[in-house]
């Protein structure tokens, strides 16, 4: 394998400033750093750093009420810290796009990440998301257009899932 | 002698013009509001707890020409307290987060909120990096937060010490899908 950094992050991030996101709502992540490097430096782009991922959910719910449209970047374990909050987006069908990192799921380390990450798709349904997920560097670009459209097209909740084998395993040790 | 809430809300909302937008929190504050005048500009919620704050920062991002005030209890505040956190980093210059502090939640039996027990909330959204933090504890601090709303300059924190008393209930809609629609037919969106 080279070392050569890989290039979906850059297309998601003209996917969002092309579907004419204005607001991106994150709690920092290791596999959304090149996406939340880019929205920062990104003048149109507002980011958002966020304490706790339910402030995004609501932080796009307001961005809709305003007329602007909103993205929200998590990592799996913050989907746990959503469901109550998804509430909002599913009474009012608030359009809420996010994308998320998975761990818990292929070649992790860290054990006390298998118990959300392995349940991430089911919360996900039973929230009403609809789940677009993405295992390799061809998928992403594919999916997250799907994603945009359905949310901000139809007022859908839509998960973009990048999977843990799409990201590369965290490096413990040096 | 605390506020009463009732006549606090119609304070602080009488004389609106179209460009302010207000969430009202869930419970007590939404009646508050419903009673103090239905609006299309005002997006009441009947849930989404510890959520308020966050979605006025959203729609004050969106909409940079008007101004937002959420006007919410402190049990709802206490909830989402880290969101002040986050609002003390973006600091937009329409927004007003106001709370009307009972120190107790009413709509579940009157049970005392941290902010009996001494939470000072006016503190922590100075600690926070909200640059005007007011206590307001009479009728003339009311009417000058009232004047403030009109002519919103920089992110704005208020504690509105209020009487615990539960006056009977005023519902607005509660359709969600209707409540998003019409405010953003109201704003033209």
């Amino acid at each position: 394998m080279s070392e050569r950094k890989p290039d979906w992050p850059d297309r998601l991030f003209e996917i969002l400033k092309g579907g004419g996101v204005r607001q991106v709502g994150y709690v920092p992540d290791a596999g959304h750093a090149r996406l939340i490097e880019r929205i920062r430096a990104d003048d149109e782009i507002r980011d958002v750093a966020l304490t706790t991922e339910e402030e995004g959910v609501a932080l796009a719910a307001g961005a809709w009420l305003g007329g602007d449209r909103a993205a929200l970047l998590m990592q799996s374990s913050g989907v746990g810290n959503c469901i109550n909050m998804f509430s909002l987006a599913r009474t009012c069908r608030f359009p809420l796009l996010m994308f998320i990192t998975m761990r818990g799921e292929w070649e992790e380390f860290n054990p006390w990440q298998v118990p959300m990450g392995s349940i991430v798709d089911p919360v996900l349904r039973l929230c009403d998301a609809e789940i677009y997920r993405a295992n390799v560097p061809g998928q992403v670009a594919g999916v997250a257009e799907r994603a945009v459209q359905r949310a901000f097209g139809n007022e859908r909740i839509a998960a973009v899932i990048l999977s843990q084998q799409l990201i590369g395993k965290k490096v413990w040790t040096k | 002698m605390r506020l009463g809430r009732r006549a606090a809300m119609a304070t602080l909302l009488a004389g609106r013009d179209d460009n302010l937008l207000v969430v009202p929190g869930l419970g007590s504050t939404a009646w508050d509001a419903a009673a103090a005048g239905d609006n299309d500009r005002n997006f009441y919620l009947w849930g989404a707890m510890g959520g308020a704050a966050m979605i006025g920062l959203g729609l004050a991002l969106a909409q940079p020409r008007r101004r937002v005030a959420v006007i919410t209890g402190d049990g709802e505040m206490l909830m989402g307290l880290g969101s002040l956190a986050t609002i003390g980093i973006q600091q937009p210059r329409n927004l007003a987060i106001v709370v009307f502090d009972n120190g107790v939640y009413g709509e579940t039996g009157m049970q005392p909120s941290h902010t009996q027990g001494g939470v000072d909330l006016i503190a922590v959204a100075g600690a926070c990096g909200v640059a005007t933090c007011l206590d307001v504890r009479d009728e003339n601090a009311l009417v000058d937060l009232a004047q403030r709303l009109k002519t919103l300059d920089g992110t704005l924190f208020a504690r509105v010490l209020i009487a615990a008393e539960e006056p009977p209930r005023v519902l607005p809609l509660r359709d969600g899908v209707k409540l998003k629609e019409r405010f953003r037919a109201a704003l033209g969106v």
